[in-house]
Formats: structure tokens, sequence, C-alpha cells
């Protein structure tokens, strides 16, 4: 009875608090499309980085922040845009045009410009944000995982 | 196994004596009279625990300054799963834990328990009290909504009138001045920083002392067998933290708790009041003015802690035996007598809201909206459109979703379709809705404010701000007044009127506009009370 008893409060307790901790927040902003690149602006093939801000809900927070993307047009109304981090451990890679390859400075893991692994300690092709070609803009939406196909 | 948890067991004993520290805890021996009087403090202790562990799960999602407080107070409401459940259970905790602190107290006194050589305990249980109640005076302020800040306002202006010490508590309050980050800082400190070790501290003196002298005996009890703390006593106390578990849980499930507007300091509207447990101070106070008030706010008080300290000393009788305690009994019913009285007083003279309230805690969409799609709510509900459609939920009715928005259809087509449904809609079975124009472009401004996003939030706009749209809307106040960016700017815009404006304000000037704003060309309205009340709230809920 005792240890019922006690094992009731510690069960109505317990699953409260790890929903609390561990369950994601309703999202009360549904996500949005960013303008981050006029159309014209991009070289075909060759990645450029666009820089633009994003609406980024933190907790309780809404911050307007810097983000930037690797944006490569296949064709007028194609674009694939990268997200800036290397799927190893997050470090911001850059694209190195001599070799036409993009390389994380961190472990020299190397992508192809559509973010496919070529060498290196990476475990997945970069993660692409959502893209939505309006009227010559580039719109961003948000950042979709790739697959674990490396 | 057994063999291998024996060994482990024996180990542990070895090395820190666990086992047999465990044994003697449990294996205490207790008087023979002791029962179910005595579960209040294990009851109280339990209580402390919960609320720390509610208090840090709150941590884990609260900004300790002001601004940042309320917003991330409400993300834990309205956002963070079960987040509403945990911070209700901290409030009415709070509350629980005051209750059974004060019945606790009444047992040790009723039962003359703080005799010799109990005083001590006593005493620190008293020194208990007073942290429980300073935990609810520092809580107060961290919601940071209007409530929070009035309330500490006029906690601070106390504590600074105290005599010779004023000026150096309020400093040390922070409220020198205005109420602010400091006093936040402050307050949050002590709250979670300060007042819980050395709480713990006192619970571990207190017990340390009720284990060194054991449970008061009842005279009698000598020739009695005595008992063990485990298991008659463990299961009596279990079963009472239990219980007052289950009721604060069923409390913090199903008694919202809300959260007023920001904290406003330019609010002057506002009457602040404190906690109920601090109200029969409050009402004290109203009985002392001008230089006499620090009697009832600071010299009473103090008085009465005192007395209740020097318990023991002041009590030098030797009747022990519950049933002959007359004089305790008197007291304890003087006291619940005067405390109840006050209390109830401070609760009849608080005036009907001046302001109106709005929970913030829920969502806050509605306010929005303009008039005119407000009224609509108000068709939409009348109508009752849901039996038919659903909105953005989901449910699979008759008619389409109305939050639906690759479907959406203009106002026009609406209203027409509204009018005679099957024309437009070939085999429809909708019934013609039966409203005139003006209602109809109402209830078409709503539906095209609707998303599956917004639905839910919208539709849970109060009754009394529908209400109040609607009877704008049929006196056609925005052909003067600017609502939400909608209407004209002949009278002044009505947003924000709260902060300027309180009701009886508002109710004198629909009646008699002349007199209150000299030279104004706003015509009289007679509204019926209830209708007054309702244009008032609604006036009144508007946001800046």
């Amino acid at each position: 009875m005792i240890y019922g008893l006690w094992g009731l409060i510690g069960a109505a307790l317990a699953l409260p608090a790890s929903i609390y901790l561990l369950f994601p927040p309703r999202l009360r902003k549904r996500e949005e499309w960013t303008e981050a690149a006029d159309m014209g602006k991009l070289t075909a093939k060759t990645p450029t980085e666009v820089v633009f801000r994003q609406n980024r809900v933190d907790g309780w927070k809404i911050t307007s922040e810097r983000t930037t993307a690797w944006a490569i047009k296949i064709s007028d109304t194609e674009v694939i845009a990268l997200a800036p981090q290397c799927t190893h451990l997050g470090c911001a890679y850059h694209w190195d045009d001599g070799k036409r390859q993009f390389l994380c400075p961190c472990h020299t893991s190397t992508f192809s410009p559509d973010g496919k692994v070529l060498s290196g300690p990476a475990p997945r092709p970069l993660d692409r944000y959502e893209v939505k070609v309006e009227n010559g803009k580039l719109l961003l939406g948000k950042v979709v995982e790739s697959e674990n196909a490396a | 196994m057994i063999r291998v948890v024996r060994h482990v067991i024996g180990w542990i004993e070895h090395r820190t004596g666990l086992e047999t520290a465990i044994r003697s805890f449990l294996y205490e021996e207790v008087p023979a009279s002791s029962g179910w009087q005595h579960v209040f403090g294990s009851v109280a202790m339990f209580l402390f625990m919960l609320q720390a562990f509610t208090g840090i799960l709150l941590a884990f999602n609260y900004a300790p300054t002001p601004g940042e407080a309320y917003n991330s107070l409400r993300y834990i409401m309205t956002e963070v799963t079960g987040g509403r459940l945990i911070r209700q259970l901290h409030h009415w905790g709070a509350s629980m834990m005051i209750v059974v602190v004060v019945l606790h107290m009444i047992q040790v006194f009723l039962f003359g328990a703080y005799k010799k050589p109990r005083e001590a305990t006593w005493m620190a249980g008293v020194a208990l009290l007073l942290l429980t109640l300073a935990y609810g005076l520092t809580g107060y302020l961290l919601p940071w909504d209007n409530r929070a800040y009035w309330g500490t306002v006029v906690t601070t202006q106390i504590a600074s009138k105290a005599p010779v010490l004023g000026p150096y508590l309020s400093r040390l309050l922070g409220g020198e001045g205005a109420i602010g980050v400091v006093t936040f800082a402050r307050f949050y400190g002590m709250h979670v920083l300060l007042l819980p070790p050395i709480t713990t501290l006192m619970i571990i003196a207190h017990l340390f002392l009720v284990r060194k002298h054991g449970i008061a005996p009842a005279p009698g009890d000598e020739a009695k067998p005595v008992k063990k703390f485990y298991p008659e006593q463990v299961y009596k106390d279990t079963v009472a933290i239990f219980v007052a578990f289950a009721i604060l849980f069923v409390m913090a499930v199903a008694v919202h708790v809300p959260l007023e507007r920001l904290a406003d300091p330019t609010d002057t509207s506002y009457v602040p009041r404190p906690d109920w447990y601090f109200l029969f101070l409050f009402q004290t106070l109203k009985f002392f003015e001008g230089p006499l008030e620090v009697v009832g706010s600071i010299v009473l008080p103090t008085l009465a802690m005192l007395a209740l300290i020097l318990v023991p000393f002041l009590d030098r009788g030797r009747v022990r035996r519950v049933t002959e305690r007359y004089a305790a009994f008197g007291v304890v019913f003087l006291a619940l007598l005067g405390w109840g009285g006050l209390t109830g007083a401070a609760i009849m003279t608080t005036p009907k809201t001046a302001a109106v309230e709005i929970d913030f805690s829920a969502p806050t969409e509605w306010l929005q909206l303009s008039p005119e799609e407000m009224a609509g709510v108000g068709y939409f509900r009348k109508e009752n459109c849901v039996s038919c459609h659903s909105v953005g939920d989901g449910g699979a009715k008759i008619g389409p979703d109305l939050a639906n928005t690759a479907i959406r259809k203009s106002a026009a087509w609406m209203i027409a379709h509204f009018k005679r449904p099957a024309t437009l809609v070939p085999g429809s079975m909708m019934p013609p809705i039966q409203l005139s124009d003006s209602q109809l472009n109402a209830l078409a401004a709503f539906l095209l404010k609707l998303t599956p996003q917004n639905a839910s939030a919208l539709q849970a706009a109060p009754a009394f701000a529908v209400d109040g749209a609607l009877i704008y809307q049929a006196n056609r106040c925005g052909a003067c007044h600017l609502v939400n960016s909608v209407g004209m700017k002949v009278g002044p815009p009505l947003n924000g009127i709260f902060r300027h404006r309180d009701k009886a304000w508002i109710a004198r000037h629909f009646r008699d506009p002349q007199a209150v704003t000299p030279g104004t060309i706003m015509p009289r309205y007679a509204f019926s009370e209830s209708d007054m009340d309702k244009i008032c709230s609604y006036l009144l809920s508007l946001p800046d």
C-alpha cells in the first residue's frame, strides 16, 4: 500500500515532467518563405554564397538573424540551396573554385557542387533548404536534413 | 542473485552505515497516541520537495528578467507541452503549502506539543512558516504581469515605511524609486537561491529536534506499548500525502491560473491585491490611516510573529491533555475567526474589476480582429455554422472545411451563397441564413480571416468581446472611430483606451457625452446595463 501510493505519486510527476522536458513545444508560427536572392544574380552551375535574414523561432522569442546558403542554379527555374554547415560536426565549409568542390576546413571533408560527399568523415550529403522560385526571386524555406546515403 | 544483492548491501553498509541509519530512522519508537493528527509535518515536507521539483522544471524554460519573464512564462503556458500543468502545480502547490503548514502549526498548538523540552522545535517551526510566506511574497513578482507588478509595489512600499529600517529594507529589496530590473533580480535571487538552502537547513534542524525529543506523548501514553514509526505512522503519512497530492493534481489540471497583461507601470486603473493568504494583512492595513499606518503594516504583524515565536514561554500551564486545553482552542478559534473575517471583508470590498481581465496564457489572436470581423464571430456562433462545417480541425462534416484557404471564395460570392445556397452550389443542403446584408458582410469578413493555423485561436474569442463587437457594429461606431486600423478618424481611435479610461468613465460618456467631454459631437447611447457592460469591456480589451 505504502509503495503503491508512492509509486502513483512518482508516476503522476515523472510522466508530466518527461513530457514537459522531452516533447517539442507546439509551434505557434508556421514556416515562412524568405526571399534570399535574385535569380539573375546567380551564376549557372557555380555555387554562390547568398546572405539573407531569416526569422527563427527561438523558444519564446522570434529573432531575425543573418543566415547564409550556398545556391547553385541548375536552370532558370531550378535551384538547390545548401545549408552552410558541414554534416560532420557543423563547421562552415567554403567553395574551392579551382577544384570545383566544397571543402570543410575542420576535418577536410569535400563535397561536390550538389552536396554529395566526395571524401572525408562527413556521414551524409550537405543538407538543403526547401526552395521555391517566384517572379525571378529565390525563396528559401526550412532546412531539410539529407538522407543518410553517403 | 539475492546473494549478490546482499553482498552489495553489506558492502555499502560496511563503508557508510547507510542501512543502520535507515533502520534506526524507520524503526524509531513513537508514542502510543501518535496517529492521524501527526501527518501534517510530513505533508508539508512533501509539498516543499514538490515545489522544488516543479520550480526547477519551470526554471528550465524561464528567463528571470522583466519582460522576458512574462514572455517565457507565456511560452511555458501556451507552447511547452505539459507546461501549463507544471506551472499550475507550482502555483496551487504554494497555496496548499501555506494551508498545510498552518494546519501543522494548529495541531502542535492544540496538543501543547511546544512545551518543555520542545521550545526550540516550535521556534524552528515558526521560522519555517515565515520562510513559506517569504516564498509566496517573492514568487508573486516572478510572472511579471500586472497582478505581480502592482502586488509587489504595495509590498515594497510597506517595507519602506518600517520605522528606522525602512530605507534600508527598501534598498535591500531593490524597490527604491520604482520597481524594475533590480527588484526583480533580488526577488528572483531570494526565491530560488537564498530561501531554498535556508529552508533545507531549517527543515533539517526541525527534524533533528523532533527526533531528539521524540513526538510529544499524550498523558497516559507511558502505560501503553510504544509504536514504531514504520510501518504504522509511515502508512498514515503516505495516505495523507497521497490525498494532498491528489487534491493538488486535480486543482492543477482543473483550476486555470490566468496570466494578466504584461506589467504596466502606467496603468492607473489597476487595483492591486495580494495573494489570498495575505489578504487579511491587506485588510488590517485599512483600519490604520495616516501616521498610524505603520501600526497595521509593521508593528502588529511583528508583534504577532513575536507572540507566535514566544508561545512556549507565554503558555507555562501544565495542561497537556488536548481535550482539556480550552484556552488553546479558544485562541485558535479566535485567530481563525479574525483571519476569516478580515479575508472575507477584503474579498467583499474588492471592486468588481475596473479593468477587463484577458487571459494572456490563452490564445489572444482575436485581439487583432476588426469589430466587423469580431461581430462575424458572433453571427458564426449564433448561426451555429460548426454543426455542419469543420473549421481547420479536420472533422468530417457535411459542409466543407471553412478554414481551408484552397477553396476560399470572395466575400461577394459568400454573401450570395448565404442568401440562396443552392443557386451557387447546386445540390447544397445548406439552409439560407436569415441575416441583414451588413450582418452577412461581417460573417464573410470573419470567414475570410480563417486559416487552419488561427481557426481555433480566433474561435476562442471571449463572449464579452464578441457581444461588445456586435453592439459596436449595430450602433455603427466605426463610422467615427478607428479600431485595429478599421473605421474612421472623426472621433478618437479606440485602441489602448484601457490605458487612460476605466469602465465607469466610458459608461458615463456613453450616457451623456456632453457632460463628460463638453463640445463633443458624439450622440448619447442609452444602452441597457448588460449591453453597457459588454461594450465597455470590449473597448477596454482593445490592444495598443
